[in-house]
């Protein structure tokens, strides 16, 4: 066997990277990101679920929840997925205005939604029910307050994704970007289902 | 479908899907975009399936805690499906069936990390509880 021959065979590595489109593996990771905050958001339900019924001789869920404000929240939270679609479908027509609207709208709802849950929780700490008074309350901030966290960055994220689409129009880029905004949106919600569920409703029943 | 074309993120598609539906690139990842009809029959399920628990938690319409309990929860279950279904447009054959891979993946560490945190940590409560009466904490 030759030099070259051996050259030829034996070879651990591709001779050139094949060639991959720009973007063509971002959703697929994006995804695979989703799934690991998904992983938080298990650890955080878990934890309230083995936290959630010391209350430390303070207040349980039923003194302190009021479903009617709940029900508002979930209202604004589902209207705002259902606009995020809208603007998608607009996207895809290539209407870079009427995106722009019914993201605009989003937001709105989605600054909604966060409104909602800081009064929610100013009025716990008001009354002394702050995440230091039990570990039912500190598992409560703790899970509720991530899944705010997330819908306020998602905010700043539909914001910056708004400004870009002004500028740029509806580049391939911004639609890609849009794309994963709106996996990240409506993955919010549906942990938002679980909040509801497992926090709320079934804290009420408690 | 049986040639390559690029769609409008600038990859290349070759024969996955047999559909044409007039929007490219339906079916990549959760990156397919849905129909007006799928958002708006999404949305109806998911009021119908928010409202419904609740009512069943507000007006307790149900006499027992229990049973109420497990309808709300199986409500949920429904409900996240249903917004995979019409929000995240969920595909088994999207980027080569990956994204339902890392998806069960996913669900199966998240089922052990939570029921197994809760069976571990409720006979730890059973077991290790001081026997004096302190109610139920």
């Amino acid at each position: 066997m030759t030099h070259a021959a051996t050259e030829e065979e034996v070879r651990f590595h591709l001779a050139e990277e094949p060639h991959h489109p720009e973007g063509s593996s971002t959703m697929l990771g994006f995804w695979i990101y989703l799934m690991s905050d998904c992983l938080i958001f298990a650890i955080l339900f878990a934890t309230y679920g083995v936290l959630g019924g010391n209350y430390a001789a303070g207040p349980a869920p039923r003194d302190l929840f009021e479903l009617d404000l709940v029900a508002v929240n979930t209202t604004m939270l589902l209207l705002s997925s259902i606009t995020y679609g809208f603007a998608m479908l607009e996207m895809v027509k290539g209407r870079t205005r009427m995106t722009l609207f019914w993201l605009a709208v989003t937001g709105l709802f989605g600054a909604a939604f966060i409104g909602i849950e800081l009064y929610e929780f100013t009025h716990f700490i008001h009354i002394g029910a702050g995440p230091q008074r039990s570990g039912f309350l500190s598992a409560f901030f703790t899970l509720v307050g991530t899944h705010g966290l997330h819908v306020t960055f998602g905010i700043v994220w539909l914001v910056t994704l708004m400004v870009q689409v002004r500028r740029q129009g509806l580049i391939e880029a911004n639609q890609r970007r849009l794309m994963c905004l709106s996996l990240f949106w409506h993955f919010l919600d549906v942990i938002w289902i679980g909040v509801f569920t497992f926090v709320y409703l079934l804290g009420m029943l408690r | 479908m049986s040639i390559a074309h690029h769609d409008r993120y600038g990859r290349e598609h070759v024969v996955e899907h047999g559909h044409d539906d007039g929007h490219g690139d339906h079916g990549h990842g959760g990156a397919a975009h849905g129909t007006l009809a799928g958002y708006l029959t999404g949305f109806i399920l998911s009021v119908i399936l928010t409202a419904v628990p609740f009512w069943l938690v507000m007006d307790m319409p149900l006499p027992d805690a229990q049973t109420t309990g497990f309808i709300v929860v199986a409500l949920a279950v429904v409900q996240i499906v249903v917004h995979m279904v019409y929000f995240l447009h969920m595909d088994p054959r999207s980027e080569g069936g990956w994204i339902m891979t890392s998806l069960v993946f996913t669900l199966i560490v998240v089922v052990i990390a939570i029921s197994g945190s809760l069976w571990v940590m409720y006979h730890l409560n059973t077991n290790m509880m001081p026997t004096h009466d302190m109610g139920v904490l």
